[in-house]
């Protein structure tokens, strides 16, 4: 391991010394756009997503506007938006492109951009205590890749016909057909290329973090001495790498479909009035692409979350974190099985019947390494000495919302109760817990956790302890109601049920889902402030170690510079969860192990 | 304006806490975050107690299911329920009472319990059994639905277009005529792309409608004409897209009739609706079916009264303008009072 973290030190500025960053002639470009530190490359990662997750969150609240209040217009929605809310009213087709927007950004550019390219660029290489990635520059690429896809995105917001409104989940021959929805013209190419960019940005991103994780640990970190977000990175970038390229395919044979004239996915169309010259293809050949991606996908989002809560629940409860090896094995099992469990998306696809039965094993399989990870926490709790940080709590409202979500997912990936269940409310309510909410308060736990170690400075505790509450109160009246509406059978994606005999009677609850959704959203402007101001004003760390945690970012100095440590990398004599071991609170990974210290 | 007042508030209270003593107010903010944790507990459990109390009786468990197979549905989704229900609510117990328990307090020193292979070994093999069993009666179940449908059973086409719902029935053959989307519009009106050349679409009914006779198994044979559509039925408690060149079949058994279904909800509008469940643009939310579930004899009659489709398009081919009965009857009458 040595010779690789030397060799790799060679690499940044050939030199150990962190002054050397302020002799080093910088700009303001190399320093702040088109830099190679991963730790800026993991701010703007973050930036980025916050700005994504903002406007992808005023989405969600538009188009709840709309359930909320069918019978009300909105004059100012048509100051917002023009002639897609005519008389303040929004259009359905518009509704639809919220809702497809709504989905895509917060999936992709918040969720995997915003959540792995945030933590992965950031706590890599100061967790296994590298000077770097194993390749600044496809790292600075992956970020700039990930900002022209953003650009892209956006630029479809603004053009004449749409932005895509076909669902995140772009099913052809909807999304391949210009005359079948507005949403499917220019605005779908939009969103093919700008997907295709961040594809692009999504595996040089993997590449280096997996090629870092494997290559560059410092001396004395064998692999069982990763902290779990290492491990769960690693797993998010496996994850990301084998099946991001199945997605750009079906991307780009869908851009064929749709411009070429092929028929991948197109046969025995009539739209508009007009017979298409397509036969042979299948619509459901698509789906099988896009799930091979999309199931994993969910696991790229939600890795991410429990490493880092795993991490910040042991730290914040002064104990190791209990079971790890059963904590790395049941990722490893879950990294596996997402793989295997795609089609548990195409229940009711007209799959062949034992394919679909492979798939409910599979996929029910699943519970069992979530339920070993779950049952790990709450021990890892037992008898802690809690401290509830803002990060803390958030960490623990993961656990919460991973146990609601996760548990609805017994229902939807059993495919007899899916026949019933798929594609109402009931959907709805179960991934946005499980894979949604849970997954931005692990985000928001490892914002709070490692702020002082990006910025120097902490968030303040009361916005964060005023944000945690409302969210997560907020996020279970959104969401708990949800089920009981899938359980009488209302359809997701729906503009307005009052035509609806079996669907009409929700109207209160609706209208109280949209209220809550617009506190949450408000209490997240809180949180954007908090970050935004605190950054500058907030209350500086005098401690290289404020939390107290074993892991090696806290061995480098309070405001690190470029190449992280100033001096040698520290070596690594132990696993990172020695709390509360031999009377001791807490001993960091570089310290070497005592004649007289107990075996765990 | 709250904003201003909940900044202003945090600010001071950061004041305060230097003032105070960081490591003193630290301290009692984990004691207030820990108290909070067993009252967003309690409220919690309440709430959601208080959430079934409002809206169970909006959910389709109280009506029933509508359907032989979807009962067995319905109690395979309240075995469910049963069973997550206990793992939640103890699950979630424990995590926001270890929280509350084992908070910090002076002096004391977290336990140091890295790992236990036997109850590691617990919660793996307990849930594993109880998902094989759920794995078990599901796949029973979904291997019955997805099998053939009992003999006995009619067959019911259903296309859906943006954004409605088209019916065909078999007429008297009991076999529907083929169909060919290029044959879509010709002749003009031909929605389905009806193939009126295969003589077997010579009586094949078209409806808007969709008449089911109660306790007989219905085969649905499901097309889609332009993008994908799902063909939901929640009372019934059955679903199946309809994928353009890629025809999908589902069977039910439907059990109680519409009018019976008006008493037993009390609800004198109640309809049973077929929703489009898969996204097809912008008219998705308004792609609304009906099916009236009726008695035998109702269903017959209702079928005696409609005219093939073929003659429709085909007038002067309608035998009962020329037929030997009572067309031809009528057409002896008439010409006997000719003069």
């Amino acid at each position: 391991m040595s010779s690789v973290a030397t060799l790799h030190d060679a690499g940044i500025h050939g030199s150990h010394d962190v002054h050397h960053e302020h002799h080093h002639h910088e700009t303001f470009i190399t320093k702040y756009v088109f830099s190679q530190d991963h730790k800026m490359i993991a701010k703007q990662f973050l930036i980025t997503g916050i700005i994504w997750a903002i406007i992808g969150g005023m989405f969600s609240v538009i188009f709840r506007l709309q359930l909320g209040y069918p019978d009300q217009t909105f004059p100012w929605l048509e100051d917002l938006l023009g002639h897609w809310a005519k008389g303040g009213k929004l259009h359905p087709e518009f509704y639809y492109a919220l809702v497809t927007m709504h989905g895509t950004i917060l999936v992709f550019f918040v969720l995997t951009a915003g959540l792995s390219g945030t933590f992965a660029n950031f706590l890599i290489p100061l967790q296994i205590g590298a000077r770097d990635m194993a390749s600044p520059l496809l790292n600075c690429m992956s970020y700039w890749f990930f900002f022209l896809a953003s650009i892209i995105m956006m630029s479809s917001l603004f053009v004449q016909t749409g932005p895509a409104s076909g669902g995140w989940t772009i099913y052809p021959p909807l999304s391949a057909l210009g005359d079948a929805s507005q949403g499917s013209k220019i605005g779908m190419d939009l969103w093919l290329v700008s997907m295709a960019m961040f594809i692009v940005s999504s595996l040089l991103g993997g590449l280096n973090y997996i090629t870092t994780i494997l290559n560059m640990r410092t001396k004395g970190m064998s692999m069982t001495r990763l902290p779990l977000t290492i491990w769960a990175l690693f797993f998010t970038a496996v994850l990301g790498v084998l099946s991001f390229p199945v997605l750009l395919s079906g991307a780009i044979l869908l851009l064929f479909d749709r411009n070429l004239g092929t028929s991948f996915f197109l046969s025995d169309i009539v739209v508009a009035g007009k017979i298409l010259p397509n036969e042979g293809g299948s619509a459901i050949l698509f789906q099988h692409l896009f799930w091979f991606l999309g199931h994993p996908e969910v696991y790229i989002i939600l890795l991410p979350a429990m490493g880092m809560s795993s991490e910040i629940l042991s730290v914040n409860s002064r104990k190791p974190i209990f079971g790890y090896m059963a904590m790395v094995g049941s990722l490893f099992a879950i990294t596996i099985l997402a793989f295997l469990v795609w089609a548990h998306h195409m229940f009711v696809t007209g799959l062949n019947p034992f394919l679909g039965a492979v798939f409910v094993l599979l996929t029910l399989l699943i519970a069992v390494p979530s339920a070993i990870k779950v049952f790990n926490w709450l021990t890892t709790l037992w008898r802690g000495n809690i401290r509830f940080t803002p990060g803390m709590l958030f960490a623990i409202g993961f656990v919460s919302l991973f146990i609601s979500g996760g548990l609805t997912g017994i229902f939807l990936g059993n495919s007899a109760l899916d026949i019933h269940l798929h594609d109402t409310y009931f959907v709805v309510a179960h991934f946005h817990i499980v894979m949604g909410v849970a997954s931005f308060f692990g985000m928001f736990a490892g914002v709070y956790h490692w702020f002082p170690k990006m910025f120097g400075r902490y968030l303040n505790n009361v916005m964060a302890y005023i944000h945690f509450w409302v969210t997560i109160i907020g996020a279970y009246l959104i969401f708990w109601p949800m089920h009981y509406q899938g359980l009488a059978g209302a359809p997701r994606r729906y503009y307005d049920w009052s035509n609806w005999e079996s669907f009409k009677n929700f109207g209160g609850l609706n209208e109280f889902i949209s209220l809550v959704a617009m506190i949450v959203f408000a209490v997240q402007l809180l949180f954007v402030f908090n970050f935004f101001y605190s950054i500058f004003k907030g209350r500086r760390v005098t401690d290289k170690n404020p939390w107290g945690a074993n892991t090696l970012e806290w061995t480098t100095p309070i405001r690190p510079g470029h190449g992280n440590w100033a001096g040698e990398i520290p070596e690594v004599h132990r696993w990172p969860y020695d709390y509360s071991k031999d009377g001791k609170d807490f001993i960091p990974q570089d310290t070497p192990v005592g004649d007289d210290e107990s075996k765990h | 304006m709250i904003f201003v007042i909940i900044f202003q508030i945090s600010k001071t209270s950061e004041y305060v806490s230097v003032l105070k003593g960081e490591e003193k107010s630290r301290k009692q903010n984990n004691k207030i975050n820990a108290f909070l944790m067993v009252i967003f507990l309690v409220l919690g459990l309440f709430g959601a107690w208080y959430c079934n109390e409002l809206y169970y009786k909006k959910t389709l468990f109280p009506q029933g299911s509508a359907s032989l197979e979807g009962k067995e549905i319905d109690s395979m989704l309240l075995i469910t329920i049963a069973i997550t229900g206990v793992v939640f609510v103890i699950t979630q117990v424990l995590l926001f009472w270890f929280s509350f328990k084992y908070q910090e307090k002076e002096g004391k020193q977290a336990f140091y319990f890295p790992h236990n292979t036997k109850l590691e070994l617990l919660w793996t093999t307990v849930p594993a059994i109880f998902l094989t069993v759920l794995v078990v009666f599901g796949l029973k179940f979904w291997f019955k639905i997805t099998g053939d449908p009992p003999t006995g059973h009619h067959v019911v086409e259903i296309t859906g277009s943006q954004f409605k719902w088209d019916m065909r029935y078999p007429g008297k053959d009991g076999v529907l005529g083929k169909v060919n989307f290029k044959k879509y519009n010709s002749p003009v009106g031909n929605t389905l792309g009806v193939d009126f050349e295969d003589d077997k679409s010579w009586d094949d009914i078209h409806s808007q409608e969709m008449h089911l006779p109660v306790d007989k198994p219905v085969k649905l044979v499901i097309h889609a004409m332009d993008v994908i559509h799902n063909v939901g039925l929640s009372h019934f408690r059955m679903k199946m897209d309809a994928v353009p060149g890629i025809p999908t079949t589902m069977w039910f058994t439907p059990t109680i009739t519409t009018a019976d279904m008006k008493k037993k909800t009390g609800n004198p509008n109640f309809v049973y609706e077929i929703s489009c469940d898969q996204m097809c643009g912008k008219g998705h939310f308004s792609m609304r079916g009906v099916i009236i579930v009726e008695t035998e004899a109702e269903y017959k009659k209702w079928l005696s009264e409609q005219t093939p489709e073929y003659f429709g398009f085909y007038p002067d081919k309608n035998p009962n303008k020329a037929a030997p009965d009572t067309a031809a009857k009528a057409t002896v009458t008439t010409a006997a009072l000719a003069p």
